[in-house]
């Protein structure tokens, strides 16, 4: 269902950057599946931090320490809640999703890996999910297995089934495929998943804007997202991970604040989380993340996802009557917000330019999948990504600026 | 005509236009007039791989001045290659790689060359540059 014009326009107002323009046109903002544009609460928060409770955290004695380390924690319950871990300590922070997976990759390769083992992701990762396994597997000598997609873009459960033995060790999958927008069935892909005796990491980064995810529902072993994606700042992200999975990895990176007793003969290492938070985190990062999570729980994930849903679905019928020789990318049933296209021959790159002229903002290109893209048959497409801001009208004016586009590439 | 005489010309020819998508469709049929690479010379060799998109270049030299041949896959990026070639094919080394290319800044194409368009244009520049500087060395 979509948001009433008065929510919506209210809704607007609080992400500044929706008023800008592009050249003379008013900037219509369709990227949203590679960054989300930030409220003005968040960016308070920000400065906020640096001008109220700037302080090294966790070690201070002093007041503006004891704010800072305050902020931080509470950020991480923050965080817990959001995804409804069972504790706060469950909660790591990290630069984002990608070096979550390699933190994961690393840790859990050390501790549970051996030569012959294999590590399962599915054809449609991007390639920070794909990327840092290719790494463990060349590191320890294990073999990556891949799970196919459908034609429609949904995962082939099948052969996930076939391919989850006993030499599986772990299964990195994306909850929403931020090229297709293919929702993943995770209940399912867990359980088969646990069953042959594999842990599962989801990566999350396409998802926790649309969809309210319950890691113990789920019953994930990991799971991440980046902040900057769920309209809060760059530079910080979130890896959950169950506490006796935690407690039994090896530590990440080394430094200051990871520890509990150094000595150059040997070193202790601290307890989760901050095992694996070496150095001085981001706690402003932190703090303006909790405060994204505020705002958008607030307002009601479930009713931004509706009012997205409606979007796409409204998107998806327009430009399927309008657009001759249009293909879309990804027909799966469960669907989350994003819009890939190719329109007859004419080359993604041309098209987002033209429509940039006109002050549409969309991805073109492979979007960091390119084995999806090979799958599809693709050097690229474009992507329409939609977030709870966009409007209907601006779909509207999406579709003539698309047909404005056409005759000068045509021919 | 020297490279800069060329570029006054090309700077002449997109001031007419104000508007965005008018300078794009000059862009366009420039690209679309391009005479198209051979298929002969779309060799992994000659290729720039860009992140969106894709250019070939092949580069002879006679009688002291190199002539470029190039194309690419995506037409806005051909029409800025078919002034790269305007300007630089028939040039002798030496104007080439002392040339500023001030026209990209002065019709407003700075945001194609931008690394982060990773279209492959820079690349190709910087390639025209190279096959200068090996043909001046080659030459002495």
């Amino acid at each position: 269902m979509e948001l009433k014009p008065d929510i919506l326009h209210a809704l607007r107002s609080d992400f500044p950057i929706l008023a800008e323009k592009v050249g003379s046109k008013a900037l219509v903002y369709f990227d949203n599946a590679a960054t989300t544009q930030k409220p003005r609460c968040v960016v308070e928060k920000i400065s906020e931090g640096y001008y109220r409770f700037n302080a090294n955290i966790h070690r201070g004695v002093h007041h503006l320490s004891r704010l800072a380390t305050e902020a931080h924690e509470a950020a991480r319950r923050r965080a817990a809640s959001f995804l409804n871990a069972a504790r706060p300590e469950e909660i790591i922070f990290t630069r984002g999703t990608t070096e979550a997976i390699n933190l994961l990759a690393f840790s859990f390769g050390e501790a549970y890996c051996r030569p012959g083992d294999e590590i399962v992701i599915t054809e449609m990762e991007h390639h920070a999910n794909i990327v840092p396994w290719q790494m463990l597997c060349e590191r320890k000598g294990l073999t990556l297995r891949v799970i196919p997609i459908r034609d429609d873009g949904s995962l082939n459960l099948e052969a996930a089934a076939a391919l989850l033995n006993e030499r599986s060790r772990l299964l990195a999958v994306t909850h929403v495929s931020n090229v297709l927008g293919t929702i993943n069935p995770i209940v399912e892909l867990v359980r088969m998943a646990h069953d042959a005796g594999a842990a599962v990491l989801v990566d999350g980064a396409q998802a926790v804007a649309h969809l309210t995810v319950d890691v113990q529902a789920l019953d994930v072993d990991f799971y991440t997202f980046s902040s900057h994606k769920v309209y809060g700042p760059t530079g910080i992200g979130i890896l959950y991970g169950k506490a006796q999975w935690l407690d039994a990895l090896p530590p990440y990176q080394g430094g200051g604040e990871m520890i509990s007793k150094v000595s150059f003969e040997q070193t202790t290492y601290n307890e989760i989380p901050f095992k694996f938070e070496a150095g001085t985190p981001d706690y402003i990062g932190s703090t303006a993340l909790a405060e994204a999570l505020r705002y958008l729980q607030d307002f009601g994930i479930k009713r931004a996802a509706a009012h997205e849903d409606a979007l796409l679905r409204y998107a998806t019928e327009a430009m399927e009557a309008e657009i001759p020789n249009l293909r879309i990318f990804g027909k799966a049933p469960q669907k989350s917000a994003v819009l890939s296209f190719l329109i007859g021959k004419l080359h993604p790159y041309d098209l987002g330019m033209l429509l940039d002229s006109q002050g549409f903002a969309l991805r073109s290109g492979h979007h960091c999948a390119q084995p999806l893209m090979q799958r599809l048959g693709l050097e690229g497409c474009l992507r329409a990504s939609f977030a709870f801001y966009n409007s209907r009208e601006e779909i509207d004016q999406f579709i003539p600026a698309l047909k404005k586009a056409l005759p000068l590439l045509d021919g | 005509m020297t490279i800069d005489e060329i570029q006054n010309q090309i700077i002449g020819e997109f001031e007419i236009f104000d508007d965005w998508m008018d300078r794009y469709s000059l862009l366009i049929d420039l690209g679309k007039d391009l005479a198209p690479l051979p298929e002969t010379e779309k060799t992994p060799q000659n290729l720039i791989e860009g992140c969106q998109s894709r250019v070939w270049l092949s580069a002879r030299y006679e009688n002291g001045r190199i002539l470029f041949q190039a194309e690419s896959d995506a037409l806005l990026v051909k029409g800025i290659v078919a002034l790269l070639i305007r300007i630089f094919s028939g040039q002798s080394p030496d104007d080439i790689i002392n040339a500023d290319l001030r026209f990209v800044e002065a019709i407003g194409l700075s945001s194609h060359l931008s690394p982060t368009r990773s279209n492959g244009l820079l690349a190709m520049i910087r390639q025209m540059k190279y096959y200068a500087m090996a043909f001046k060395a080659k030459e002495k």
